[in-house]
């Protein structure tokens, strides 16, 4: 499913280079939930833009889904985040002022898919994180857990190949945190992988698999043995 | 996304900030406004100047008498005396001009009328039958001057509309008496307006017989014009040609550059008009466009702010999967929405100010077509123009800088 063999990212000033990941390697197989954990300068962000499709890397390889990801232009990078990656953000990230249901169809309108689909698409996933209440609230009107929950179905609504949550509970209250790790846990009951990019451990026990980033490295990966599971 | 969602799109995004899409907009709708009402005003004045001088006479000639040298000292054209009778007669006698219709022998000078207590100061113009057909008079009441008027050399007089109530105010002018020079006229017809003003106004004058005026009033044995009609317009260089010749013919004259006459037609009168109010329509109207500019410039300032504004709603969107091009669209999409929402009610507006204007000065209304094609497709162009550069400089932020953007 995902592959990164000898990642780095190198950022130059006109003195000096930071390396904000250096030579980095692993595998995620499909079906996977793994947290990736690290304090902030780890290069933990860096690595999640780089898994996003956001940024390239500077050396090293990267294979999603059997496809290489690298010195793509822009216009590609754009395609691949659309059909491969649902990103989920710390911040939320919905458009302001716009219901929940067009929230939930802009990615696959910009995808193209007709209409009708889109909007029954969003209608099921909407339902599915139980907002079938709230699909005509204007985003602005939601509470905090409520938007992290469009954002998910946004985040589903592409079929993509992995679910990319930076932070997802960075924003919302704890009670609705576990909510929504109870959300993730049960779509990876259904087969969808997911990385959720977290620097609290409780929040990452939600994951079966915990990746640790340090200075740029990967610092230590392991299975999950104090699995936490929301009932 | 379809072209139609893109648009949906653009036209929520503006209705959610209604203070700022009006106030960006007001700039076109001035720029096209002006542009629209000045073309406008410009095309009537045109046309009402058109219609005046063509209301003066249809395909009128101008016989004027040129300045005549003596020695070394040159006199003002139309000072002389070279026309007399005899040449309106041999004119209208003779079959050699054969792309002349008809003849008019005109003596005018001001001159001080009294009728009662009131006087007035106006053209007393001495004419035959023949002037009221080439000059397109009507007779509103009475009757104009006849030929027996002409032959006995009667004191009667006909009045422009203007001058019979300068002189008589609301009271039935005919079989009044009036005094020009000390004379006494009898007055025995008022003409039909013209809607003329200023110096040479139509409405202003009086007619009395082409004899009376030359020997009772003013003691003088010439012409100070011999008017023309023409066959058709089509014959009008021809007919002038006809005339001058005939004329140097009559006066002795072998070089027609040292003519003692001028022949001016009436399409020379109407092209110098038209030239005149065309440059000053394109002149205003250039001066309009420019505020059209600065609307297109300050739509472009507000659109830049909306990419601003809007970097991490842009930066969300090109991490959704939004290609370039997709944004540019819709940022360009929500200019060009702005100038032509603009360009049209600038349009409305400036043709209702013109419709206006028109109505309080008297003048005929018009509202060109291609104007407005012009004033639309202007202001789209330059939404395209000034959209550009905000629009792409959204498509070319790096999502991830945009995200993080605060």
């Amino acid at each position: 499913m995902i592959k990164i063999s000898h990642i780095s990212k190198i950022y130059k000033t006109d003195d000096f280079e930071t390396r904000a990941l250096d030579d980095v390697s692993f595998e995620i197989k499909a079906g996977e939930f793994v947290a990736i954990m690290g304090p902030s300068g780890s290069g933990k962000s860096t690595l999640m833009h780089i898994l996003g499709a956001l940024d390239t890397p500077t050396k090293g390889e990267y294979i999603l889904d059997g496809e290489s990801v690298e010195e793509l232009s822009d216009d590609e990078l754009a395609d691949i985040r659309n059909r491969k990656i649902g990103f989920i953000f710390q911040a939320f990230n919905l458009l302001p002022r716009t219901t929940s249901l067009k929230n939930v169809m802009l990615p696959m309108a910009y995808a193209g898919l007709p209409k009708e689909e889109r909007e029954a698409r969003a209608k099921k996933y909407l339902e599915m994180v139980g907002l079938k209440d709230r699909m005509y609230h204007l985003s602005n009107q939601l509470s905090g857990g409520q938007q992290q929950r469009v954002a998910i179905a946004r985040g589903i609504a592409m079929h993509p190949s992995i679910l990319l949550a930076d932070e997802p509970t960075g924003n919302i209250a704890s009670s609705q945190a576990s909510e929504v790790m109870g959300i993730f846990q049960k779509l990876n009951e259904e087969g969808h992988t997911i990385i959720m990019i977290t620097h609290e451990p409780d929040i990452a026990e939600h994951a079966k698999r915990i990746i640790h980033i340090k200075d740029g490295k990967v610092f230590e990966d392991k299975i999950n043995t104090n699995f936490r599971k929301v009932i | 996304m379809s072209i139609v969602e893109l648009i949906l799109e653009a036209l929520s995004s503006l209705t959610l900030n209604k203070m700022r899409t009006a106030l960006a907009t007001l700039g076109i709708i001035i720029g096209t406004g002006s542009v629209i009402a000045l073309i406008s005003l410009g095309q009537a004045s045109q046309q009402s100047i058109s219609n005046q001088i063509q209301s003066l006479g249809a395909n009128l000639l101008t016989i004027m008498p040129g300045s005549q040298s003596s020695g070394a000292v040159r006199g003002a054209a139309g000072s002389s005396q070279t026309l007399t009778n005899e040449d309106a007669a041999a004119m209208s006698s003779t079959d050699q001009l054969t792309d002349i219709k008809s003849i008019s022998p005109e003596f005018s000078k001001r001159g001080q009328v009294v009728a009662g207590k009131n006087n007035t100061n106006t053209q007393i113009v001495g004419s035959t039958p023949t002037y009221a057909d080439i000059h397109k008079v009507n007779i509103a009441s009475g009757v104009f001057i006849a030929q027996r008027d002409v032959d006995a050399m009667t004191k009667v007089a006909v009045l422009g509309p203007t001058t019979a109530t300068d002189l008589f105010a609301d009271a039935d002018p005919i079989g009044q008496t009036i005094r020009i020079s000390g004379q006494a006229f009898k007055v025995i017809g008022v003409t039909v307006s013209k809607g003329g003003s200023g110096f040479q106004n139509p409405d202003d004058m009086i007619f009395v017989p082409l004899t009376t005026a030359q020997k009772q009033l003013f003691g003088v044995d010439y012409l100070s014009n011999i008017a023309a009609e023409a066959v058709s317009a089509d014959v009008m260089t021809a007919a002038q040609d006809q005339l001058g010749y005939f004329l140097l013919a009559r006066h002795k004259i072998t070089d027609p550059a040292l003519a003692d006459f001028s022949i001016m037609s009436q399409n020379d009168i109407l092209g110098a008009a038209n030239q005149i109010t065309g440059t000053l329509t394109a002149l205003l109207s250039g001066i309009a466009a420019i505020s059209l500019i600065v609307g297109g410039i300050g739509i472009m300032n507000i659109m830049l702010v909306t990419v601003t504004e809007r970097t991490r709603e842009i930066g969300l969107r090109k991490a959704l999967g939004a290609k370039k091009k997709t944004i540019i669209l819709q940022f360009l999409i929500e200019a060009i929405i702005l100038t032509f929402a603009g360009g049209i009610l600038g349009t409305v507006m400036g043709a209702l100010v013109s419709f206006i204007i028109s109505k309080v000065i008297n003048l005929p209304f018009t509202l060109a077509l291609h104007s407005v094609a012009l004033a639309l497709g202007v202001s789209g162009i330059i939404g395209i123009i000034f959209g550009w550069y905000p629009a792409r400089k959204a498509a070319n932020l790096q999502p991830i800088e945009a995200l993080r953007y605060e």
